[in-house]
């Protein structure tokens, strides 16, 4: 385990096997997923670290990329134009539209739009050189936008049907259950108010952060077998590196787009006349 | 122990428990995304594909419009070149009508003109011939006297003025000429 925390790399480089050097010292953990502060005391909530760096500079990324495209758009539209077009007009229509309708979901399309590029972003984060960490991984990130999206649809709904129009909607108040309806209605309002945040914010940050650690391990296994007959696990280790690399940047687009997906649906939820 | 690993023992135990400064970071940095998206960016481009869409409608739209005018003219052209030709034909009618009424005219006037002159000619004649005829007869009673009474031998010139003889003759053989004619 390295004792420098000035040491750029995420473990001991001088841990191989066969030189009585154990794994369980080099190996991914929660560890990885903490970071010195760049600026401040860890101790205190006044600092300043990688991820922080990171989820901004995403979003200057995000913002520099729809500026350079949108800031003077044209009607017949250049490349970079073209691109994000295609971006911005697949999450109008083929999520927004699709679960919401066109109608009541061209309100929400903004929004939509920036939980699923900005949370792409911080995926990607993971497998940007030098960056390599995906921000969703930590849980503070999708808790603030999973609260976004959940302050949202709850006032949406009171909004849009009243408090006992509201509760009926949240508990999937229905009188043909008869006598389960008490424990229907519990079930409901608890799955409902509670659990889909949790498990909203949850779902992103779990799988970035079990990507993450998959990519941590076949890296850190790589090098730490580069060692006598080791060397012939750590090519299948680094291959493992390559393929899960790619599998992560597919997850990464997946994950923001259930992300956003979700989000629809709750919004969709809330409007909907109850039944 | 590395500081990493203290830190992950003494405070993150649980990486579901959201640390605060990362919450208001990540607050922070979607709020800037969100805002230039929405109040910016995304309006931008909804009016440029308003715009493309109205583009590509608005193009359908007017060359059928276009098409609908170059029909309406034509149809109007048509309209008036049946008319110009309609109003020639009128013309030219009309024009043959005067012509021929002028013709007529023209032809009454000189046949007016030409029996005026004929009737004139006819009492010019007849007048001429009367006062032919009275001084011939005149003469001739005259001469027939004058030759008479030469035969005779004495004047009986008082005498046959007297008795008209001369007249009576003279229309006898104006009778007899009317006769044979």
């Amino acid at each position: 385990m390295s004792a420098d925390p000035t040491q750029t790399l995420a473990f001991d480089t001088s841990c191989h096997l066969f030189d009585g050097c154990g794994f369980d010292t080099v190996a991914p953990g929660l560890h990885s997923f903490l970071f010195e502060p760049l600026w401040g005391n860890a101790d205190s909530n006044a600092y300043f670290n990688k991820t922080m760096l990171l989820a901004l500079l995403g979003s200057v990324i995000v913002v520099g990329f729809f500026w350079a495209a949108f800031a003077k758009p044209k009607v017949v539209p250049g490349k970079l134009q073209l691109v994000a077009e295609s971006g911005y007009d697949f999450i109008r229509r083929g999520v927004v539209y699709e679960t919401i309708g066109k109608k009541e979901g061209e309100k929400y399309v903004p929004l939509v739009v920036s939980l699923f590029f900005f949370i792409w972003m911080m995926n990607l984060w993971s497998i940007i050189p030098v960056a390599q960490f995906p921000v969703t991984a930590i849980i503070s990130y999708p808790a603030v936008l999973a609260g976004i999206v959940y302050i949202l649809w709850v006032s949406l709904t009171f909004k849009r049907h009243g408090f006992v129009g509201a509760f009926k909607n949240f508990t999937g108040y229905d009188k043909s259950l008869g006598g389960v309806l008490p424990l229907s209605m519990t079930i409901e309002l608890f799955s409902n108010l509670l659990v889909r945040p949790f498990t909203h914010a949850v779902r992103l940050f779990a799988n970035m952060f079990a990507g993450h650690t998959l990519l941590l391990l076949f890296t850190v296994a790589s090098w730490y077998m580069l060692n006598g007959i080791g060397i012939a696990y750590s090519g299948v280790s680094f291959v493992m590196v390559i393929v899960m690399t790619a599998f992560e940047l597919f997850i990464q687009a997946v994950q923001a787009y259930v992300f956003v997906l979700l989000t629809c649906s709750f919004i969709q939820g809330a409007l909907a006349e109850h039944h | 122990m590395s500081p990493l690993v203290q830190l992950a023992a003494e405070e993150a135990e649980n990486p579901l428990i959201p640390p605060i400064p990362e919450l208001v970071i990540g607050l922070i940095a979607f709020v800037i995304v969100f805002g230039f998206l929405a109040k910016k960016l995304l309006p931008n481009i909804n009016r440029v594909l308003e715009e493309r869409r109205e583009a590509i409608e608005g193009g359908i739209e007017k060359a059928e419009a276009a098409q609908t005018e170059a029909r309406s003219v034509l149809e109007q052209y048509k309209a008036q070149l049946a008319e110009a030709r309609h109003e020639a034909a009128r013309l030219r009618q009309e024009a043959q009508e005067q012509g021929a009424a002028l013709i007529a005219e023209m032809r009454a006037e000189g046949q007016r003109q030409r029996e005026e002159i004929v009737a004139a000619g006819h009492a010019q004649i007849e007048a001429d011939r009367k006062a032919a005829a009275s001084a011939l007869r005149q003469d001739v009673g005259k001469l027939a006297t004058d030759l008479a009474g030469k035969l005779v031998g004495e004047s009986l010139e008082d005498h046959a003025r007297q008795s008209r003889v001369i007249d009576r003759f003279l229309d006898e053989l104006e009778e007899k000429a009317e006769a044979t004619r």
